[in-house]
């Protein structure tokens, strides 16, 4: 499956690339793609994960950056 | 400037004030027991109202586990400065940080509304026709097979055949084509058009999901999912940048004072440089924005390129291999010679086209076009009614009656067939196909009819000659003869003919081996019949993607217009933003390189490094943005 998220106050490039990195890790993710202009994450998993990938989603992004407010498209 | 950006904005003016304050107290105040306590705390006001949310964001970058953030790196530059007594440095470093990070918001926020706004061809809404009512829907609501109305100034907002009404289609947000398209009923109707007259009943034939401008944004949003090696290089070089800095800073701290003796504070005071050094935020911005903008860009003249990694390998490119028909030329026919026996071209023409008007054959079409254009020409009205007994003869051509004349056209076994004899002196054609034509069982000329060549297909190909383009080379399924008397017009020496799609992806595949390294090769292909040719090429390339799905699927490159002179235009953006890339990467490398070699030796200070870090990183956005305006 995939889904695509908008990460409004994104204020760091570098932040963007670690965001990126660590969803990668996420297990059941098999693709990920942070595209700091646009503010938009593509990322493709599992199905078995389809529950709880936007909490994880939300917590990695938070973790990296504190004021970061995800929502999904 | 956004909201946060205000607030942001406010807290640093209120910083500087109170900052000032504390220098007055510090520096200009005659001394009073206690004033250094004051100051500090004075100084301190300042460092919280500039830095705290830096400072917060550091303990909860440490309280989950990620040490070497930016907020974590400057805060510690910051406290440090502190503890070396330097106060006014320490509140300084975090003024100006924090106004480099204002200048860098702005900066990225504008350069995103630049990049979107290339991006608003999305429609917002479309017309439903229910019960000869309209009502707004957005477009994902719609169901193929609905009718929907497009009033004039509005997007076509989903694919469609035209029913009803005819206008004309701005074309220009796809294409970059400033020439509007003119549409009646029957025509198709293609999304992110924008209709400029005449209000149009449109039956859906596609979802939004499935429709052009959605294909089309896709594409180009995830354009960053294909990344270019510059791009993997900066993320890579990224992670390990900022903890080799660190690590240098902290052995710059204590090494040296150990050795040589003396204080700890001087290189303390060094090392905190180090550390504002370290965020490699102006690299890992400025690579992913210039190509973003390249892609940007490249959108806005009608082509679309579907990654970095494309773009990247496009400017390295240095041999073109060409389809002909549909790429080269326009992939319809047209008469190009009469060669008329005992009778005037115009009747020629005239019997042919008659006999011809029903057929739904290229070459009759093409026939029956010319003579209406001859008619127009001499103000004739030329009238298909006294045409009878058509017959259609497979494999031959065709037999009609026409203003009382029995009228053959066709190959030469039809002559054959027919008995007709035919001069000895009979023109032949070295290109294109000849129709034989006989009236009356007598033999009365031939008409020529070839695919026409595009009309920027000469020039396209001499500017791509001119701009280093080695290797020139033409594959075409098309006889011998026609291809090489084509490829010869358009100056080609290299041409394979008679191919069939597998003998296309043979040749191609010697071509790459032949390739020097470090160089790619195109294919430029129209899309629809070869799809493994363009799959196996380094770039595959694809013309006239507007309206062609298959195109936009089987290519990494999609030229929406059908015009060769796009490939020039592409090669030049690729290569100006390959250029500011590289600048970008050198730039900031350079400086910070510099600036860490500077504070080593205890040359520089606390405001060259600061520079070098955002200072750098709103530089390096400015040139990537250039990247935008390349054509």
């Amino acid at each position: 499956m995939k889904k695509t998220y908008l990460l409004e106050d994104l204020c760091c490039a570098n932040c963007a690339n670690k965001i990126e990195t660590q969803i990668k890790e996420l297990d059941g993710v098999i693709s990920a793609s942070l595209n700091f202009i646009a503010q938009k994450l593509f990322v493709e998993f599992e199905d078995r994960i389809v529950d709880t990938i936007t909490a994880s989603v939300v917590k990695t992004a938070i973790k990296v950056e504190p004021d970061v407010t995800v929502e999904e498209m | 400037m956004t909201k946060k950006q205000k607030k942001l904005l406010k807290k640093i003016l209120l910083a500087v004030a109170v900052f000032a304050v504390a220098c007055l107290i510090s520096f200009l105040l005659p001394d009073f027991p206690g004033k250094q306590w004051v100051s500090l705390a004075v100084f301190l006001a300042a460092y919280f109202l500039a830095g705290g949310d830096i400072v917060r964001k550091a303990l909860l970058g440490i309280k989950n586990g990620q040490v070497f953030d930016e907020n974590f790196l400057m805060a510690l530059a910051t406290v440090g400065a502190f503890f070396v007594g330097e106060y006014p440095e320490g509140v300084m470093v975090m003024i100006l940080f924090q106004i480099g990070e204002l200048f860098q918001a702005y900066a990225v926020g504008k350069s995103r509304k630049s990049i979107s706004s290339l991006m608003q061809i999305r429609p917002d809404y479309a017309n439903l026709i229910e019960n000869g009512e309209t009502r707004e829907i957005s477009p994902e609501k719609v169901s193929v097979g609905d009718y929907i109305l497009v009033k004039p100034g509005e997007k076509v907002p989903l694919d469609g055949i035209i029913t009803e009404g005819n206008s004309s289609l701005d074309t220009a947000a796809l294409t970059g084509e400033s020439l509007p398209r003119e549409v009646s009923a029957g025509d198709t109707a293609i999304s992110g058009c924008i209709n400029l007259r005449g209000t149009l009943t449109v039956q859906v034939t596609k979802t939004s999901s499935e429709s052009t401008v959605s294909k089309i944004l896709d594409m180009v949003e995830n354009a960053s999912a294909r990344k270019a090696q510059a791009e993997n290089f900066i993320s890579r070089f990224a992670r390990y940048y900022t903890p080799v800095v660190v690590i240098l800073a902290v052995i710059l701290a204590f090494v040296p004072p150990i050795i040589l003796g003396g204080g700890f504070s001087d290189w303390i005071y060094r090392a905190l440089n180090f550390l504002v050094v370290s965020c490699p935020c102006a690299l890992v911005i400025s690579v992913p924005l210039g190509f973003f903008g390249g892609i940007g860009g490249a959108a806005k003249q009608g082509i679309l390129m579907k990654g970095s990694n494309y773009l990247e390998a496009l400017a390295k490119t240095d041999a073109f291999v060409f389809d002909k028909t549909g790429t080269l030329t326009k992939g319809n026919f047209k008469v190009t010679k009469l060669a008329p026996v005992d009778i005037s071209e115009t009747d020629l023409l005239k019997y042919t086209a008659l006999a011809e008007s029903q057929s739904s054959h290229p070459i009759a079409i093409s026939i029956v076009e010319e003579y209406k254009a001859a008619c127009t020409l001499l103000s004739e009205t030329g009238s298909f009614s006294d045409v009878s007994d058509v017959e259609e003869l497979a494999g031959f051509g065709v037999r009609a009656i026409a203003e009382e004349k029995e009228i053959l056209a066709g190959n030469l076994r039809l002559m054959k067939e027919k008995n007709i004899s035919l001069p000895a002196d009979i023109t032949e054609f070295t290109t294109g196909t000849a129709v034989y034509v006989a009236v009356d069982g007598t033999f009365a000329g031939t008409i020529c009819v070839e695919d026409e060549i595009k009309p920027d297909t000469v020039s396209a190909l001499e500017t791509l000659r001119n701009s280093g383009i080695r290797k020139l080379v033409m594959l075409t399924g098309d006889k011998k003869a026609t291809g090489e008397a084509i490829a010869k017009k358009l100056g080609l020496s290299d041409v394979h003919t008679e191919l069939l799609p597998a003998d296309k992806v043979t040749h191609l595949e010697e071509l790459l081996t032949l390739q020097p390294s470090g160089h790619t090769l195109a294919y430029v292909g129209d899309g629809i019949n070869d799809a493994p040719v363009l799959a196996r090429a380094d770039i595959g390339i694809a013309m006239g993607g507007l309206g062609s799905d298959a195109a936009i699927e089987a290519a990494d490159i999609v030229i929406m217009t059908d015009e060769p002179s796009k490939l020039p235009t592409a090669i030049r953006i690729a290569r100006g933003t390959m250029r500011i890339v590289r600048q970008n990467i050198v730039f900031a490398l350079g400086v910070k390189v510099l600036v860490l070699l500077l504070s080593a030796l205890g040359y520089s200070n606390m405001w060259m490094a600061i520079f070098a870090d955002v200072g750098v990183c709103v530089l390096a956005i400015l040139n990537s943005m250039r990247a935008l305006r390349l054509r």
